[in-house]
């Protein structure tokens, strides 16, 4: 499965556009990480718990983008886009788009 | 009283600590920007037709804080009015180092270039009274791997 966020990949057609495909994920830390993130907004500096735990939830989303993409067949999706929201204090939302299509 | 020792020492802690890792932050941003400038990442959602690259979708992701000095800082300059510089080079750190993150992916694929690149921000952790706790950067783009055997 190729996936871009370019909207033409160069050298190949596309033959079919199969519709908007998304896939999204909500995660929330565990206790621990909270209390040193706690400690971190004192001192300031990177929350690697946190750019871990958006990652993870990133990947989640994406394996979810590309299961619906297989489902209705597509062999590519184009123009992916990621946009991330706060739901509540702790948890966060990651959505991931894009253009299912089938390249010749 | 007691209230008042606290607040000080929080507030000399965040500023020592604070600036010792921003600076530290800095430094190696520089230096790595400096190792990755081979590598271009452009802006244009056009790639270059020939020859025909392969792609891949390259992220890079950071999570960072700002001190509680500097909060305190953006608190006073909430009352006047005017840039708050403590909130920007935050965002600045930010950026860069997610830039540098997606670069770094990018290159150990062994890409020419990355296109199409996007940021996405989000604040998420709210402090008290809706201050910024800490935030989110994405970048994002397609990376272009020269194809093999030509």
């Amino acid at each position: 499965m190729l996936i871009s966020n370019l909207e033409l990949i160069p050298g190949r057609r596309v033959v079919e556009h199969l519709g908007l495909v998304q896939g999204s994920s909500v995660r929330a830390k565990h206790v621990g990480r909270d209390i040193m993130a706690g400690l971190k907004n004192i001192f300031g500096g990177e929350l690697k718990g946190y750019t871990e735990l958006l990652q993870e939830s990133r990947e989640e989303a994406m394996q979810r983008l590309q299961q619906q993409a297989e489902a209705v067949g597509a062999n590519a999706i184009l123009n992916v886009r990621f946009s991330t929201s706060s739901v509540a204090q702790g948890a966060a939302e990651i959505y991931v788009y894009g253009t299912a299509v089938t390249l010749e | 009283m007691y209230n008042l020792i606290v607040f000080l020492v929080l507030l000399l802690l965040g500023y020592g600590v604070g600036q010792y890792a921003e600076r530290r932050h800095y430094r190696s941003i520089i230096e790595r920007e400096g190792r990755l400038n081979a590598l271009p990442a452009i802006a244009s959602r056009y790639p270059p037709t020939q020859p025909h690259y392969r792609q891949a979708l390259v992220t890079g992701s950071t999570v960072i804080s700002v001190d509680y000095f500097k909060r305190f800082l953006a608190a006073l300059r909430n009352l006047f009015g005017g840039r708050v510089t403590s909130y920007e080079s935050l965002l600045d750190r930010a950026r860069r180092e997610s830039l540098l993150r997606m670069k770094q992916q990018a290159a150990s694929m062994g890409a020419a270039m990355v296109f199409n690149v996007k940021y996405e921000t989000a604040s998420i952790s709210k402090g008290r009274g809706n201050t910024i706790g800490s935030i989110e950067v994405l970048a994002y783009g397609t990376a272009l791997i020269e194809p093999r055997g030509q």
